[in-house]
């Protein structure tokens, strides 16, 4: 076991973990440990845009963009804390641009910006152009860009090192932040990070579900290691599906292609948005658009043999435009399908793509350990945080603005605490939990496999935990989980070697969305309402009487050892908009 | 505005009863932990030729050997995590479909040369990033900050557009015979990320790149063998770059 000791550990070299290193660098000694080198990211894949009210061609304001992300978010969003979202976006998308990203511009040389879904002008009026784009390449550039400047800054990271636990110790009677430990890849040794403050920016957990946009990487590690160690889950019932993946593969198509005019078509080639929302249209929020496939699909007017896509539809489209917008997606098409856009529709499905819920935090990116008290010295940003800017629903192109916002907030507050607090004493045997964790792994004899019950997992997610949901299919999805929970104690890897052992780290993250996808479920059996991406077809309408209110899942142990989870709830922070029923 | 006729596009849609073939995959195994000897193991698999190379190698991994060691992360080309030698050349595993690697032969996957390798398919990527990170890969600019954004024509937008492209997979670099050869040298992925601020009308440490690119170890290496071009997923005209940086170092214009 090493020990390392820096006065800022950064957990994730995502968007969200570069933006914050750029800041804590400056400010205090740091340390950024990531899993994947900075560049391989997911935050890579983000295609469509960045949502700013730049106003550089047409009419908007940041204000306008506030209530989007509240109505987006069916009210569930924290008002002051949209508002702030909206209003650090602008400075935000002029930092990157200082940065080096090359945006698309417009004829005059400023920042071009593109509709996407749910931004309005004036309060629902008609779409509007709010999102900065590069191509749909503006993840990539976001990554690459916040890397430079991460070498321009002389930021020390840790590649492939794997955090997998999150140290706590009590004094006087606050828990405090004293570090983390981390694992790592090419060497399997065990290192502890004592850190005066720690910022969580380990992104998503979508790899529970089995068509989804997001990477093998988006296990949840980060929600994951804080839930054990106590603190709260905000949430996790809300979860996107975006409407248009790739048919089976679930590989992204921005809302772009649809932004720049694409239409969503059923079997009879019918613009069926239409009939779902009469004035956004194709361009409605995600989880209106998603319900309206799957209805269609339902209804028998599905795609292909098996009724089970729709199309989308880019052909009126000039190749030109295609090209010069759209360049990575119609290649996607092309690759993987064999399709070419220019003259075909793209068959598609809903996508398991973004997690709104996570480790909960104020304005400040600071971390809650129940409704209201900060755990000092740990904060979180980025998808696996929940602050909460996107309630029930996320709006297109405000993660890439939420990991930027919030990144340097953490960035700044984290190194800030480090300035002026000292270390928090090491729990004692600081990586027992680790070593113990490993050893059993790399020692076990069980029958059971990691990717049987992976697959499983992800099977029942998607047949149970997907855009429709019932008391049936949430209490048969909790069973379930809880049954492949058991089995995976039994769990054994093959490999047993030290250096590179990637099976025994894909047993380590399987145990992680084992535990979140049984937070996910649990949480949204108890949600008896719909609002945003939690829809329950036993339960069609908002309840804002019983339920205008965050989840707050914690994870209880009883004394003979048995795990339970205890769900409470926090008031929803609301300023200036009061709820309306949402139309599109 | 014609609607298109919907069913058009089944025939190139996945079929629903894909005809599933067997396929061997040749994959070249290291692991210093049992043996300083690489060899070259068969697998032999049921697959769907419209699957990815990327999928298949999963599959042996989850199914028959969970030793076999590889990188990846997005699965569909955007990452640059698992850029490998497949039949002899570099790709992507995740962007390369067995259909097109011609599946009736043994399909081999081996590590990318010239950098060390540590464990099967993985290999030391340090000296890849330390060359990239040499050649100042960051905007540079003078003065006073404007309060709103920099102005930039859309035509010098376009100038550099391709090389802001790269992700970082190193398949261009580990085609390089002179790579290979001479691991001092720079490398194209990072002349490519040095093209990328070179020729952006915002930045204003040209010339010093242009210097760290003259070094013996710089540009002039390059002896446009073409394989660069050939191996980059992303369909990046690299030689296209090194010859406008050979051509800005004469001309001392850009
Ligand atoms: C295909 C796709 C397209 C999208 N398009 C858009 C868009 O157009 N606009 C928009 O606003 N949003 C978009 N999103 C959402 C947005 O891109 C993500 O929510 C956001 O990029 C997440 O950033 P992050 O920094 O939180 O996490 P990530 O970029 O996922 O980074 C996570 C980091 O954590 C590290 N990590 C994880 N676990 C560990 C561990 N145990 N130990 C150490 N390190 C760890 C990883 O190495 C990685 O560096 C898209 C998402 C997807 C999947
Ligand atoms: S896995 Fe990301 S590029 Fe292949």
């Amino acid at each position: 076991m090493k020990i390392h000791k820096y006065d800022t550990v950064i957990v994730g070299a995502g968007g969200a973990g570069m933006r914050a290193a750029i800041e804590a660098t400056k400010r205090s000694r740091t340390a950024v440990l990531t899993k994947l080198y900075p560049t391989r990211s997911h935050t890579g894949a983000a295609q469509g845009g960045m949502a700013a009210a730049l106003a550089n061609v047409e009419e908007d304001n940041w204000e306008w963009h506030t209530f989007d992300t509240i109505k987006g978010g069916d009210y569930l969003v924290d008002q002051d804390a949209a508002e702030i979202l909206a209003k650090e976006a602008i400075d935000a998308v002029l930092d990157l641009e200082k940065m080096g990203l090359p945006f698309n511009r417009t004829p005059d040389g400023l920042i071009d910006q593109r509709r996407f879904g749910g931004h309005s002008r004036n309060h629902g009026e008609a779409p509007v152009r709010r999102s900065c784009y590069a191509a749909d390449r503006t993840g990539h550039m976001i990554l690459q860009t916040l890397y430079q400047n991460c070498v321009k800054e002389g930021v020390e990271f840790f590649n492939e090192f794997y955090v997998l636990d999150l140290l706590l110790n009590e004094v006087d009677g606050v828990k405090r932040t004293a570090g983390v430990v981390a694992y790592e890849l090419a060497t399997g040794d065990i290192h502890v990070f004592q850190a005066k403050s720690v910022v969580f920016a380990s992104g998503g957990n979508g790899k529970f579900f089995k068509v989804t946009s997001n990477a093998h990487t988006l296990t949840g590690d980060g929600q994951a290691a804080a839930f054990r160690r106590g603190l709260p889950l905000e949430d996790m019932e809300f979860f996107q599906f975006h409407p248009t993946g790739i048919w089976r593969m679930g590989i992204l198509l921005t809302e772009g292609a649809r932004g720049e005019g694409g239409i969503l078509r059923n079997k009879d080639g019918e613009r069926f948005m239409e009939k779902y929302a009469p004035v956004m249209k194709d361009l409605a929020s995600r989880d209106v658009v998603s319900r309206a496939i799957y209805t269609e699909i339902r209804e028998g007017r599905g795609c292909g043999p098996e009724g089970d896509h729709v199309y989308l539809d880019l052909t009126h489209l000039p190749p030109e435009q295609l090209d010069a917008k759209l360049p990575d997606i119609t290649e996607f098409a092309r690759t993987y399908l064999g399709i070419e856009p220019y003259t075909d529709p793209i068959p598609i499905q809903p996508t398991a793509h973004y997690a709104m819920g996570g480790i909960p935090t104020n304005v400040n990116a600071e971390v809650l350990a129940d409704n209201t008290t900060v755990v000092p010295g740990l904060y979180a940003a980025g998808e696996v945080a929940c602050v909460s800017v996107h309630g029930a629903n996320r709006l297109g192109t405000n993660s890439l603005l939420d990991i930027n916002v919030f990144g340097r907030r953490a960035g700044i507050a984290a190194a800030e605490y480090a300035a002026t607090n000292d270390y928090v004493e090491l729990p004692e045997d600081p990586a027992g939990f680790v070593e113990r964790q490993v050893e059993s792994l790399r020692s076990s004899e069980g029958t059971e496999r990691v990717t049987e019950i992976r697959k499983a997992l992800q099977e029942t997610m998607d047949k149970n935990v997907m855009v429709f949901r019932t008391e049936q299919t949430l209490k048969e999805a909790v069973e379930e989980i809880g049954a492949l929970r058991k089995r995976y104690k039994n769990v054994s890897v093959q490999d047993k070697g030290k250096r590179f052992n990637t099976d025994l780290l894909e047993a380590i993250e399987l145990g992680n969305l084992l535990e979140l996808a049984e937070v996910t479920a649990v949480s949204a059996l108890a949600r008896k309402e719909s609002r945003g991406g939690h829809y329950r077809e036993d339960y069609p309408n908002r309840d804002d009487v019983n339920f205008m209110r965050h989840t707050m899942a914690y994870r209880e142990v009883a004394d003979d050892g048995t795990e339970s989870i205890r769900l409470d709830y926090k008031p929803v922070v609301q300023t200036r908009y009061q709820p309306m029923e949402r139309k599109y | 505005m014609a609607t298109p006729v919907m069913d058009k596009a089944e025939a190139g849609a996945p079929a629903n009863n894909s005809p599933y073939i067997t396929i061997t995959l040749r994959i070249r195994r290291f692991n210093p932990e049992v043996s300083d000897e690489a060899y070259w193991e068969d697998f032999t698999v049921e697959v769907d030729p419209k699957e990815r190379v990327l999928d298949v190698l999963h599959k042996i991994k989850w199914e028959l050997d969970g030793t076999l060691t590889f990188r990846r992360s997005c699965a569909h080309g955007i990452c640059g995590s698992d850029a490998m030698r497949i039949n002899g050349r570099n790709r992507l595993a995740c962007k390369t479909l067995i259909k097109d690697v011609n599946p009736e032969k043994p399909i081999t996957v081996e590590a990318i040369k010239g950098l060390t390798l540590q464990k099967d398919l993985v290999v030391d990527m340090e000296p890849f990033f330390q060359a990239y990170r040499d050649v100042m890969p960051f905007l540079v600019t003078k003065g006073n900050e404007p309060t709103r954004e920099r102005l930039q024509s859309p035509e010098d937008r376009e100038r550099f557009d391709d090389t802001t492209k790269c992700i970082l997979c190193a398949a261009c670099t580990s085609s390089c015979p002179v790579f290979w050869n001479d691991g001092q040298y720079f490398g194209p992925a990072a002349i490519v990320n040095a093209h990328r601020f070179i020729f952006d009308s915002r930045d204003e440490a040209g010339e010093q790149r242009l210097e760290i690119l003259n070094d013996r170890e710089g540009v002039w290496r390059c002896r446009t063998t073409f394989n660069c071009t050939e191996a980059c997923p992303r369909g990046i005209e690299i030689t296209k770059a090194i010859q406008e940086v050979k051509r800005a170092l004469i001309t001392r214009r850009y």
